[in-house]
């Protein structure tokens, strides 16, 4: 975090100087005001400059992106972080570039961690509301939620034909979320979770 | 990778200055030391390790890149 100390001969003054120097804006700092200016005898003698301490605050969301630029250029990927502010609850970044696929991983295993992690640097030393964080990758999450709702009504129909309840693989909350409410109209099916985390599975059965 | 693991771990910890990382290389796989201030290991292992897991997902991934086995092994 970028801080220096300005003096001039007014608060106001000495703050619009440092802001120059930082090539900041006034959100985007935290003002501390060290000496306040007083005017000499007569305006002439042993008058005292302003002095304040002009440091930039921490924007959770900034030190995410810098921080998924910075992980995914060490993994070797060329990635651009683009930031969408979407429905108020949580921010989405998105990941664009080459070779995704090594970011997304084995069932979006890869993307699930770096989405955790950075949710911790997101909320680091943040006590006001947490911050929520979704990252995709080349509209992985999109895909896999199509996918998701395919299999849930395949595996609804398996269960109405045989009679007989029908245990998926173990997902992830959101996943399994997708599984819940794309069956949650359906009038003879109910679906529950079972199992401990991270092997939870949803089960689907008819409704007795 | 030995830098990632560095990013990673600075990124989580609030003493960034104490991270350190050493790796050795045994047969195909790396090694990877993590020691972070004792004050700061739960922050790099987090609860049931799920922090631990989700810091070797990706060094894992990078490594799939190298055509690497890694191990990252967090030391007190």
């Amino acid at each position: 975090m970028k801080s220096i100390e300005m003096s001039a001969r007014s608060v106001e003054e000495a703050v619009k100087l440092a802001l120059q120097e930082l090539q900041l804006t006034e959100e985007d700092v935290q003002i501390e005001v060290l000496d306040e200016p007083s005017k000499g005898f007569l305006g002439i003698l042993g008058g005292k400059m302003a002095k304040v301490k002009v440091s930039e605050k921490r924007n959770p969301l900034k030190v995410t992106k810098k921080f998924l630029e910075n992980v995914t250029a060490k993994i070797g990927v060329q990635v651009t972080v683009v930031l969408k502010q979407e429905e108020a609850g949580y921010v989405k970044m998105e990941l664009t570039g080459k070779d995704l696929g090594i970011l997304i991983g084995r069932r979006g295993d890869t993307l699930d961690a770096l989405q955790y992690l950075a949710n911790l640097v997101a909320n680091k030393q943040n006590n006001e509301e947490r911050i929520k964080i979704i990252i995709d990758a080349e509209g992985y999450r999109k895909r896999r939620e199509d996918t998701l709702v395919r299999l849930a009504v395949r595996m609804a129909d398996k269960a109405k034909k045989t009679g007989r309840r029908v245990v998926l693989e173990p997902m992830n909350p959101q996943e399994r979320r997708i599984i819940h409410t794309a069956l949650q109209n359906e009038q003879t099916i109910e679906t529950l979770s079972e199992g401990e985390e991270p092997f939870r599975k949803v089960v689907i059965s008819l409704k007795k | 990778m030995k830098e990632l693991v560095e990013v990673l771990a600075k990124a989580l910890v609030d003493n960034s200055e104490e991270v350190n990382v050493s790796s050795r290389e045994e047969n195909d796989t790396v090694i990877f030391e993590l020691r972070v201030a004792p004050q700061d290991m739960g922050k790099v292992i987090g609860k049931q390790g799920r922090i631990a897991r989700a810091i070797r997902t990706i060094v894992r991934a990078a490594a799939v890149r190298e055509d690497k086995k890694v191990i990252v092994d967090i030391v007190q």
